[in-house]
This record gives structure tokens, C-alpha cells and sequence, in this order.
């Protein structure tokens, strides 16, 4: 028999995710579960994950700008950060799958149907792989702000969405990054669903002139934090070993 | 212990994921032609009874060893299936179902080193879910190892009938309902 240690991850502080059960966010009322979750002692099978990274990513695939024939229309613009853990450790090599509107507001989805236009030259997806210092980059549009149906006369603030693995199953997160300033912030139900104000600023990127690349296009940093590991491993019989 | 830095929080998948997150090898848990693999399919539901046809589901598994192919897990491995990723990632359809090929895992240890029954680790990510929610899949024909399972021992009967994936011609069938009567046990991990 050996020993099997389990390094957890700590419990996110409460406030910084929002509560499924959002009322201002209609879509939650039929979908936000009842009951509380059931806690899990971390074992292997939570604190284990894909580590997926640069073998999904091709060579084009950062750039959402140079995925057609022409360039999209719209204010190019560079998106980048680093990926961290709770504890400021870089989460090396990982898999970033982001997805927006176009500079219209409109995404090439068939259940998008709002009169914003189609751009051929802009897709809206993208993917990358941090690098040894968990940093990453994207070159894309500026997304427009879009209508939806939420409350009278709701738009969305403009957004990227990302989806991050990490190194487990634990760390799993899919999030939107917003922009600075952006005067939609007020009415929005989606963002405003995180109770704590600090963590909601730190879905607003930041302007980063020290990046913006001259007669080229605007810089915005977004550093993306995922949970950091328990002080103490769990020391675990191997029954199997 | 607090984590140093503040954690970036969750924003819901929302209705458009479609144009990026599903791949074309999404649900091959083990690549097509793998002996032994089956399908498990199912449907996500919501509290009216409707089926949800804008989740994601994501799948995540040890290998028929209980192994994982992570440095997290160090103990010493036994028979691996060549192809093996352990994850499944499938969007649903207008009728709510997704499906994942795949195989059964062998046992893995629990937190204070009991066996646990062989399951999957569930993600389920929609619009109008402001985060995922998790859930465990355990396999119907699975009883003695499921009454053992530390897990499920401590639910309800009911309960833990919304945790076990029933089996079918080609595998296994396993509803996730987000609310009501038949609201699934979900975990916080």
C-alpha cells in the first residue's frame, strides 16, 4: 500500500463568483440550481486536468485579423496578459480559447440576428498557448456592443470571451474580459452578478499605451488569475498501489 | 489559506460559444476504433422540463488503470488505452442531447484513500449559468463498487439516482437537469 498525495486548490473567497441564481439576468431563473453543491474533499480526480496547450493552437490562430482574404473592419487591437495561479505562479503552456463580436456587435452565429452587419474578413475565434511565463497575446477588433432582449433596451458593455483549462479540472474557468470605461457597465446584469466590486474591475482590461504599437493598433492587458493550490497536501492511502 | 492574488471570476459561456468552442475531435475521450469504447449520451434539461439546446457538457476521466496522465498523480500506472485523452467537450443539440465516446475508468482513490467507484467528472456550461456547474457520472451496472462509493453513500436515494448514468444498446444514458424535481446533485470541488 502507498500514499497518494493530493494537493487541492482553496475554495474561491466569497463575492467572486456570481451566484447562479441572479434574478437581473433572466436567463438564470429556469437554469440556476436550487440546491447548494455538494462539497468534495479535493481526491485526483479533481485536482488531475487536460493540459492542453501549443499542440492545439495553429499558427494563424492568435491573429483574428489575418484569418481571411481581406482585414475585418474595425479598430485593431492587441489583447495580452498573463496567466496566473492564486498563489502568482505562471500557468505555463495552457490552452487561451477566446470568442467576441465583430466591430458591429454581430457574431457569425446562426442565432445571432440582429441587424448589426457581418464583416467576410472576421470569424471572431481565436486560440493560443501561454508561454514559460504564462503570457499571452492576441491580435484582433474591437468588439462592438450588441442589443439583446435581457430588459428594455439592454445591450451587452463590449466583451471578449476566454475559456481557460489550467492545470485541473479545479481550475477550469470561461469568463468575459470588458473594456475600460466603456459607459454600458451600469445596465449590465451579467457583469454586475459578481457581488464583490473589486473582483468585477478586474474583468475591465486596462488600457496599456506602453504595448499600443505606433500607426499600428491599441494595446489592452488582462491578467487572468485561476485558483492556487491548498497550504497542505492531503496525504492519502493508495489502496491500489 | 487566502490565495495572494484576487481570482478572475466567472462570466456565463452565454449563446455563442458554438463559434469556438466546440472541436471536431471534441467528444473522442478515446479516438474512434478503440476497443471496448462506448458512447455515453444525454440530454441537459431545465427547470420547466425543456431541454437546453445552448450547453456545453465537458467530460474528465482517469484511464481504465484509474491512472491520469498528470504529474499530480504519481503513482505507478498500469494498463494505458493508446489515444487516451480523458477529456470529452460536446455541445448540445436543438433537443438538448450531447455524447462522448469513451471508456470506463478504473478506480481511483478518494480524498482519504477509499476506493471510489469509477465515474466522470461533469462540466456543464450554459447561457443563463453565470458559472459551470459540476456534477460525477457513476455507471448503472456498477452496484456493488456505486454502494461502496464514498461519495454516494452520503446522498439520499434520490439523490444519487441523479448521479447514475443508466446503461443503454451502446452504452450509457445521463441527463443533467439544472432545476427542479429531479434537480441533479451538484458538487462543489
Amino acid at each position: 500500500m502507498s500514499m497518494t498525495t493530493v494537493h487541492g486548490y482553496a475554495a474561491p473567497p466569497p463575492g467572486v463568483h456570481p451566484p447562479l441564481d441572479s434574478p437581473g439576468y433572466r436567463s438564470t431563473a429556469l437554469r440556476a440550481p436550487a440546491r447548494q453543491p455538494v462539497v468534495v474533499p479535493p481526491g485526483l480526480t479533481e485536482v488531475t486536468g487536460p493540459l492542453f496547450g501549443a499542440e492545439r493552437v495553429g499558427p494563424l490562430d492568435h491573429d483574428l485579423t489575418r484569418q481571411h482574404a481581406g482585414e475585418p473592419v474595425g479598430q485593431r487591437i492587441i489583447v495580452h496578459g498573463r496567466v496566473l495561479d492564486g498563489d502568482g505562479r505562471s500557468v505555463r503552456d495552457t490552452l487561451v480559447e477566446i470568442w467576441q463580436a465583430n466591430a458591429s456587435g454581430r457574431y457569425r452565429h446562426e442565432r445571432d440576428d440582429w441587424p448589426g452587419s457581418l464583416d467576410p474578413n472576421f470569424s471572431g475565434a481565436g486560440r493560443t498557448a501561454t508561454d514559460d511565463d504564462g503570457y499571452y497575446r492576441f491580435v484582433t477588433i474591437h468588439p462592438g456592443a450588441y442589443p439583446w432582449k435581457n430588459h428594455q433596451n439592454a445591450w451587452r458593455p463590449a466583451h471578449i470571451h476566454f475559456s481557460l483549462f489550467g492545470r485541473s479540472f479545479s481550475q477550469r474557468l470561461v469568463t468575459q474580459m470588458y473594456f475600460p470605461g466603456d459607459p454600458l457597465f451600469f445596465q449590465d446584469p451579467i457583469l454586475n452578478s459578481i457581488p464583490d466590486p473589486a473582483a468585477r474591475e478586474r474583468l475591465i482590461s486596462r488600457y496599456d499605451h506602453d504595448h499600443t504599437e505606433p500607426e499600428w493598433a491599441l494595446a489592452f492587458s488582462f491578467d487572468i488569475v485561476l485558483r492556487g493550490r491548498t497550504a497542505t497536501p492531503f496525504e492519502a492511502e493508495d489502496h491500489d498501489g | 489559506m487566502a490565495d495572494r492574488l484576487g481570482l478572475t471570476s466567472s462570466q456565463t459561456v452565454g449563446p455563442f460559444f458554438h463559434i469556438e468552442l466546440p472541436w471536431p475531435d471534441g467528444a473522442d475521450v478515446v479516438p474512434e476504433g478503440t476497443t471496448g469504447a462506448f458512447w455515453i449520451r444525454g440530454r441537459v434539461i431545465d427547470g420547466a422540463g425543456d431541454p437546453i439546446p445552448d450547453a456545453l457538457v465537458e467530460t474528465w476521466q482517469a484511464d481504465v488503470d484509474g491512472g491520469f496522465e498528470h504529474p499530480d498523480d504519481q503513482r505507478p500506472r498500469g494498463e494505458r488505452t493508446a489515444g487516451f485523452r480523458g477529456f470529452g467537450r460536446c455541445p448540445t443539440d436543438d433537443a438538448g442531447r450531447w455524447a462522448v465516446r469513451t471508456l470506463k475508468p478504473g478506480v481511483v482513490p478518494s480524498a482519504d484513500g477509499s476506493p471510489q467507484a469509477p465515474h466522470l467528472a461533469v462540466s456543464v456550461f450554459a447561457r443563463g449559468l453565470l458559472d459551470r456547474v459540476v456534477t460525477r457520472l457513476y455507471f448503472g451496472d456498477e452496484t456493488e463498487a456505486n454502494a461502496a462509493d464514498p461519495l454516494l453513500r452520503g446522498l439520499s436515494d434520490a439523490e444519487r439516482e441523479t448521479l447514475i448514468a443508466a446503461p443503454t444498446d451502446d452504452g450509457y444514458e445521463f441527463d443533467v437537469h439544472l432545476q427542479g424535481a429531479d434537480e441533479t446533485v451538484f458538487l462543489a470541488v
